[in-house]
């Protein structure tokens, strides 16, 4: 049996007396890829910030590769990487410097570190554009170098929040070629966090369905349709979470950005 | 060590690529000084003063310095809404050194702006005593670091834009005017006279003024003791601040 690289208990997180997260558990075990649906606003995101070390848990325990990231912070920083829902590159330096940059944070010599990252940038097909700055990068092309970057430092463990959302089809492919590739050859885990249900039906060997900070079902995506009596996961989820549209309020940041667009048009 | 180097350098770069916000925030600071420093030239004279130019030039360099340190200090706000910040706080080095790479880093660039507007300063006539530009240096620096932790420190504290305005407008504007940049600091009424006291531009824009021109009215060691106190102040109390974001 292989053993548990995540593991969740009791977990809570209040903001001002609203429960994003209110008391889950799971667990997660080595090579698994493990997909969190949800609806907006379900508590996905703010799971996944206290998993990386972003968030404090109000109450509940997490273990991340052995490793409490309360106590042990760093350890747990170097077991994972991340490919976070909003892009996180700096737009004004060049492919190849985002690249750099991360992995002198996580401490690599240079040599590992030049050969890392001229694999990682031939990998995601971006060696030929790796002197250019990111702010000239599609959509598409960004997402891939956060992906390349999340992989430098060769995490047990690769969080995945929303990854592919906005990608055409051929670049979804694409990434999801990687990430599966790396899932069997190294035997690294992925956590991902989807809109797209069909992707987590294709991919992940368990699906937990979070609504309102809890989790609804949790199994592998044959269970879940079983046990909802569902033809398809996309049913199985809907009879899970209701047809009700949710609202998340939109956060300083989401005003920010659209300003940011406006101004540089 | 090598993560407080990427963190500098990577403000440079910055910096560098940013040609029309390097220009930009070159204008503001000559405006002033060609049109106060030769506008009130004569009357300054009158008033046997002595050369105005000469007596504005250092408190420009020091505004020029201390909008850049502010700027750059808040740039960690621009971060976080563009998601880089989040990339550094999940990476495996202390909170500290990410602070002290930014710290210096912007302090950096506002080091060289003031630079440049010395540069251009002397090249209007401004006449300084060329073997205090060391001590002189020393002091825009210090400007530099501890109006850049400061700026660091607010905006661990701010959630977004919105309240730049206001940091504008009842920090930095009064920071500059209640300084002594633009008027000497003798026979002050009572009030201002304590306002600039307390005023921890006023002590720098002093060692610079001292040094390059030699007329202080501090006294330079002063200058130098006070800053530094502030700028451990600032330091520790910017880390702490930036210790507890959450991204």
């Amino acid at each position: 049996m292989k053993k548990e690289i995540i593991s969740v208990k009791n977990l809570s997180k209040n903001f001002d007396g609203f429960k994003a997260v209110n008391n889950i558990s799971f667990s997660v075990k080595e090579g698994e890829i493990f997909a969190f649906l949800g609806p907006n606003g379900a508590g996905k995101t703010t799971t996944i910030r206290m998993l990386t070390t972003l968030l404090k848990p109000s109450f509940g325990e997490i273990m991340i590769n052995g490793f409490n990231p309360l106590i042990k912070k760093d350890a747990v920083r170097h077991s994972f990487g991340i490919v976070f829902q909003d892009p996180s590159l700096d737009d004004e330096l060049t492919a190849y410097e985002n690249m750099e940059f991360h992995a002198i944070l996580y401490g690599m010599n240079k040599k590992i570190r030049k050969s890392r990252i001229n694999e990682l940038l031939k990998f995601v097909e971006l060696w030929d554009r790796k002197d250019e700055q990111v702010k000239h990068f599609s959509g598409g092309m960004k997402r891939r170098l956060e992906i390349a970057r999340g992989l430098i430092h060769h995490p047990k463990i690769l969080f995945l929040d929303e990854p592919t959302i906005g990608l055409d089809p051929q670049t979804r492919n694409h990434i999801w070629k990687y990430v599966l590739k790396l899932n069997q050859k190294e035997g690294m885990t992925v956590f991902l966090t989807t809109h797209y249900i069909e992707e987590a039906e294709k991919v992940a060997s368990t699906v937990a369905i979070i609504d309102y900070g809890k989790i609804v079902k949790i199994g592998s995506s044959e269970q879940l349709k079983k046990q909802t009596r569902s033809k398809s996961l996309e049913e199985a989820f809907l009879k899970s979470t209701g047809h009700n549209i949710r609202e998340e309020k939109a956060s300083s940041k989401d005003h920010m950005r659209q300003r940011h667009r406006m101004w540089r048009r | 060590m090598q993560v407080v180097y990427i963190m500098w350098l990577r403000q440079l770069k910055r910096y560098w690529r940013s040609k029309s916000r390097m220009l930009g925030s070159l204008g503001q600071p000559l405006l002033f000084l060609f049109a106060l420093g030769f506008g009130f030239g004569s009357v300054f004279q009158k008033a046997g003063q002595g050369n105005y130019f000469d007596f504005l030039a250092p408190g420009i360099i020091a505004m020029s310095i201390l909008f850049n340190a502010m700027f750059n200090g808040i740039e960690v706000i621009w971060d976080r809404q563009f998601g880089f910040l989040k990339e550094t706080l999940v990476a495996p080095v202390s909170r500290l050194k990410i602070m002290t790479g930014r710290t210096l880093g912007g302090a950096t660039v506002a080091f060289i702006q003031g630079i440049i507007v010395l540069v251009i300063a002397v090249a209007f006539g401004f006449k300084i005593q060329p073997i205090a530009i060391p001590l002189a240096l020393l002091f825009m620096f210090l400007i530099a670091i501890l109006f850049t932790a400061i700026g660091i420190a607010i905006a661990s504290k701010m959630e977004d834009m919105h309240a730049f305005p206001l940091i504008m407008n009842f920090i930095l504007m009064p920071l500059f005017f209640l300084s002594g940049a633009l008027f000497p600091l003798d026979n002050l009424p009572k009030v201002m006279d304590i306002i600039v006291k307390i005023n921890p531009l006023s002590y720098g824009i002093d060692g610079v003024r001292g040094a390059l021109t030699g007329v202080s009215n501090i006294g330079i060691l002063t200058d130098l003791i006070v800053l530094l106190v502030l700028i451990a102040v600032s330091g520790i109390l910017g880390s702490w601040l930036f210790s507890k974001v959450e991204a």
